[in-house]
């Protein structure tokens, strides 16, 4: 099969499930009953379109960054996660949800890109110009767990059990009930930093013969890192301000790709984005479907099939992960 | 064409790694970096490609300023084989050689049909077009070193750069090896090559350029440089000198 039949074959999949995602959920709405004037067509457009929309888009960029971040960091575990955007970002929307103006979604979503870019600024403060990808997985590690222990602070001091409550369903990472607004907030951030990305694959390309040898390919490693970590701030941070933290997309779509597109950065970036969405709108999808009266929450349900996951690959790659 | 540098000074945190060093480098010739471990000559090698910045001095090509020339210009001029290469991922050996040409691409769209024939001749001028479709972890460090040497000449650049390029090879690689960079410079490029082995050195070197402490020691043909009491005074050992076959020069070093 050749690359752009591969690429077609995913993107297919990637609107096969988008439908699926329209179909799927409580009420279920057979395809028969969209366009029509079946009142059902109303849950379509109104609940589960914008839904959709958003989560392709996240789950694209998560994927895409997961991408991105390894072929920089030459680590097979490395996520938008290890960066501590998402925390960064995720503390500014509990804060907003602690101070009472969570039901505001501009000060929302301002507060968390606010958080996602006082996480960029440390990372620069800490990394400086040093641009070596260790130091930034050093950097990053550590904000991400400040930025859980601010939260965890939040929480804990918050006087009123309904904030507390609704912090703690904020983080746990849902689509649920997100619309439009949402989507017109995050939609260009997001499509800003997937534009940004897509630029870096001759670069990480280089990287596989580390940092030294890129350079003297020309790659200019300081600008390189200032794209990629600005970039992924701005998507992952406006996915992460409409949804809550959502992790392992990034850390497993590249995983299942490269088998199939091959272990060049570069060649990853596309499929990984298209699989990124697939992954997310079929989760998403599987969500909805679960019986109960509450829906399982989509960062939950990630991380239950994430961890598994993950353990798999670490004992198919022992010994061989890491840095080399 | 030129590669040289004029008073260079480099210093790494505290130390002053290369002092004053101002070194000609011909084209078309291999000149040969030795010294005793630490001496300076990985850091002269990173500052010739501009890895590294000097804190005074020059380094200049064709007669201009290294930091005046755009990463590109230079990459595309030099081409640079860290000590230690290693590969991240497993790409096909192809993958691995067109990354070579990353200095001659466009910002976007696939390799030009320029870039094709450049891998494909450095392929075919290393002897490793069976390793073009095969990952690269899939072969021996011999192999993998040629496919390097390949990335390097797919760039086409004036200037060969190698920091210890025989490391962990057997010798039978090594000689290929040596002999791919003779050719690389009978067909016009400049050589600079890191070695420890003093033989290897007497067998590849036209020149010699010896650092110790960071200062030039002694520069200049091999016949001349490559004698067994400067040896000994260099590297701070008794060095003697065998007559090797076919008028080949052995050094072996005794111990005190």
């Amino acid at each position: 099969m050749s690359r752009p039949a591969k690429l077609l074959s995913l993107a297919a999949l990637m609107v096969v499930l988008f439908a699926l995602s329209l179909m799927a959920g409580k009420v279920w709405v057979p395809f028969d009953a969209w366009f029509g004037t079946d009142p059902r067509w109303w849950i379509i457009l109104e609940l589960r379109l914008p839904r959709a929309i958003l989560g392709a888009a996240i789950g694209g960029m998560l994927g895409l960054s997961g991408a991105v971040l390894q072929g920089y960091m030459r680590n097979p575990l490395a996520d938008p996660g290890v960066l501590g955007i998402s925390s960064g970002a995720a503390f500014g929307a509990v804060a907003a949800i602690f101070f009472g103006v969570g039901g505001s979604l501009l000060l929302l979503f301002g507060s968390a890109m606010a958080g996602a870019a006082g996480a960029i600024l440390l990372l620069g403060i800490f990394v400086g110009r040093s641009a070596s990808a260790v130091s930034l997985i050093l950097a990053g590690t550590i904000l991400a767990s400040l930025g859980g222990a601010l939260t965890a602070f939040l929480i804990s001091i918050s006087p009123n059990p309904f904030a507390t409550s609704e912090i703690v369903t904020w983080i746990m990472g849902a689509l649920t009930d997100r619309g439009y607004r949402e989507a017109a907030y995050a939609l260009p951030c997001i499509a800003i930093g997937m534009a940004l990305l897509l630029t870096t694959g001759r670069a990480l390309d280089a990287l596989a013969l580390g940092e030294e040898s890129a350079r003297s390919l020309g790659v200019p490693m300081g600008g390189l890192q200032a794209l990629i970590v600005g970039a992924v701030g701005l998507g992952v941070g406006a996915g992460v301000a409409v949804t809550g933290v959502v992790g392992f997309v990034g850390l497993i779509v590249p995983h299942l790709l490269r088998p199939w597109f091959g272990e060049r950065p570069s060649a990853l970036l596309l499929p990984s984005l298209l699989g990124g969405a697939a992954l997310l709108l079929a989760a998403d999808s599987l969500v909805r479907l679960a019986p109960g009266a509450n829906e399982v929450k989509l960062g939950v349900a990630m991380a239950m099939i994430g961890a598994p996951f993950f353990f798999w690959l670490l004992l198919k790659y022992r010994g061989r992960i890491l840095w080399n | 064409m030129e590669l040289r540098t004029r008073d260079l000074g480099v210093r790494l945190g505290q130390r002053q790694v290369l002092d004053n060093v101002s070194a000609i480098f011909a084209p078309g010739r291999i000149t040969v970096l030795l010294g005793p471990n630490g001496a300076g000559k990985s850091s002269l090698l990173k500052s010739l490609v501009g890895l590294i910045p000097g804190q005074s001095g020059d380094v200049l090509l064709n007669r201009r300023p290294l930091r005046v020339i755009s990463m590109r210009d230079r990459a595309r001029a030099m081409a640079y084989l860290a000590q230690d290469p290693v590969v991240h991922w497993n790409l096909i050996g192809r993958d691995l050689v067109a990354l070579g040409r990353l200095p001659h691409r466009g910002a976007f769209g696939g390799p030009s049909r320029a870039d094709m024939v450049a891998v494909d001749r450095a392929l075919a001028d290393t002897g490793t077009q069976d390793f073009a479709d095969r990952p690269v972890h899939s072969l021996s460090g011999g192999e993998r070193a040629r496919l390097l040497l390949a990335r390097m000449l797919a760039g086409e650049p004036q200037w060969l750069l190698a920091d210890e390029p025989l490391a962990s090879l057997d010798p039978a690689h090594q000689i290929d090896m040596l002999r791919l960079f003779r050719r690389a410079a009978d067909r016009g490029a400049g050589v600079l090559l890191v070695l420890h082995d003093l033989n290897q050195a007497a067998r590849i070197a036209d020149d010699v350029l010896i650092l110790k402490q960071g200062c030039v020691a002694a520069m200049g043909t091999s016949q001349d440089v490559l004698t067994a009491p400067l040896l000994s005074r260099v590297y701070e050992t008794p060095i003697h000198q065998i007559a090797g076959e076919d008028g080949m020069r052995l050094f072996h070093a005794s111990g005190t």
